[in-house]
């Protein structure tokens, strides 16, 4: 029998500067609408969750949706942004444009702690810090296997089916699995 | 704001664009011949690795376009600068445009490429324009992953088979000679160093050598002296290479103008 050890991750200061931000907004509904847009290549995870969605602000008489890329060539942002105007026309919330800003950068410690559980579910590694070592990159072993939370894992390739995911294999159930790289 | 005011401005912003379109073009034109390894890769997970690299610089080229549209007077868009100007138009240095070879040389100018991004990055971090230090600080994090591919492939070929050693050391002799002209900044250049805006690279080209040194001595490869240089992609002056990626690149929308999907 594997004896699995849960870590609780340490709320970080960004994604605690983020929920203080969001929950002094003006715009609560909004935010709560945009909940329900989801990162096309990880359906379970929203671009709150995700920490790409930066902020919600007013200017005349239209919102103003922030959103910021996790890598440089994410095809993903016009999809994101489609799916997020159609999410508030939906709502009725009047008129809405996304902008695109590229600072502050993204990085993982933007993630929620709600993100890494629902990695896990999803059957992909959220990103370990602790396993990266000094480099700060994906480690070649010791990414825990999200299917049977064996530590005994190999890295497969650094580059996996999208440019934020390395490609893991676990020794011990077999299986290959996606890790969310640190960065 | 005086009239002289508004000129010096005026032709600083231009210089800016014109900077922003450069770091574009080279962003643009390395992105598409890593691109052309897509489905030809030696296996899948390289084959893989080859275009999640592609693609960080197609991103990147398209913050660079980005921005030089909207400092532009005549409202041009990123597809204006990537797919309606000529090679003349084009200043990417010449070592991005070369021909893809085989995996060796590709390995080869990847290696000599993200050694030059992971010193020229930080600095432009540092920029005293707000865009372009911003795109400098996406672009950073990902050239430390394509320097430790990069660096991790050309140990694993230069001390493999004889065959892959071989391969190796005729790409570095290939190559070398289109290294020097990434360390010399030109006018346009120097006027934006003065102003804290652009990188000067001249500044780094030992701690450059010395880094691409140790990496070829570990990995049993000889670096060549420097016996040759070839220059001029910064003035537009290209290899016959440029003019045959770009008729590729840019058939598809010079044939169907404004076409999306």
């Amino acid at each position: 029998m594997v004896n699995t050890v849960h870590v609780i991750h340490p709320v970080n200061d960004l994604w605690a500067k983020r929920l203080v931000h969001r929950q002094q907004s003006d715009f609560q509904k909004v935010w709560d609408v945009l909940d329900d847009v989801k990162d096309p290549e990880i359906p379970v995870i929203s671009i709150w969750e995700l920490g790409i969605l930066c902020d919600v602000t007013r200017e005349n008489d239209e919102f103003i949706i922030s959103i910021t890329p996790t890598y440089s060539g994410c095809p993903a942002m016009e999809t994101i942004e489609a799916d997020t105007l159609s999410a508030l026309s939906e709502a009725g919330l009047g008129k809405a444009r996304v902008r695109v800003q590229l600072a502050p950068v993204w990085t993982t410690d933007l993630l929620s702690p709600e993100a890494r559980q629902k990695f896990k579910d999803y059957g992909i590694a959220p990103p370990d810090q602790s396993a990266c070592g000094s480099c700060n990159l994906t480690p070649e072993s010791g990414i825990t296997c999200p299917r049977c939370g064996s530590k005994e894992t190999q890295r497969i390739s650094e580059f996996g089916s999208t440019a934020c995911k390395a490609l893991f294999q676990c020794q011990q159930c077999l299986e290959p699995f996606d890790y969310f790289k640190h960065f | 704001m005086n009239p002289m005011q508004n000129r010096d401005n005026k032709e600083l912003q231009s210089a800016i664009q014109g900077y922003a379109i450069r770091l574009g073009d080279d962003s643009i034109v390395l992105g598409h011949r890593l691109s052309e390894w897509t489905s030809y890769g030696p296996f899948l997970e390289e084959d893989i690795a080859m275009s999640n690299v592609a693609l960080d610089y197609m991103g990147r080229a398209r913050m660079y376009y980005g921005y030089a549209a909207e400092l532009d007077a005549d409202d041009k868009t990123e597809d204006d600068f990537a797919f309606l100007r000529d090679e003349r138009e084009y200043k990417n240095l010449l070592i991005n445009e070369l021909p893809r070879g085989d995996f060796a040389y590709s390995t080869v100018r990847q290696l000599l490429v993200d050694v030059f991004n992971s010193l020229y990055l930080p600095e432009l971090m540092k920029s005293q324009d707000k865009t372009l230090a911003a795109i400098a600080g996406k672009a950073v994090k990902e050239t430390q992953y394509h320097l430790r591919r990069s660096r991790d492939w050309t140990l694993r070929l230069g001390d493999g088979t004889e065959e892959s050693h071989q391969r190796m050391q005729k790409a570095i002799d290939a190559l070398w000679g289109y290294a020097p002209e990434m360390f010399e900044p030109d006018e346009v250049e120097l006027q934006l160093i003065a102003a804290g805006i652009a990188v000067d690279s001249s500044l780094f080209k030992e701690q450059w050598r010395e880094q691409v040194a140790a990496i070829l001595s570990e990995a049993t490869l000889t670096c060549p002296e420097d016996s040759w240089a070839v220059r001029g992609g910064r003035i537009g002056y290209h290899t016959e290479n440029l003019g045959h990626m770009l008729t590729e690149m840019q058939f598809l929308h010079r044939s169907n103008p404004g076409c999306k999907w």
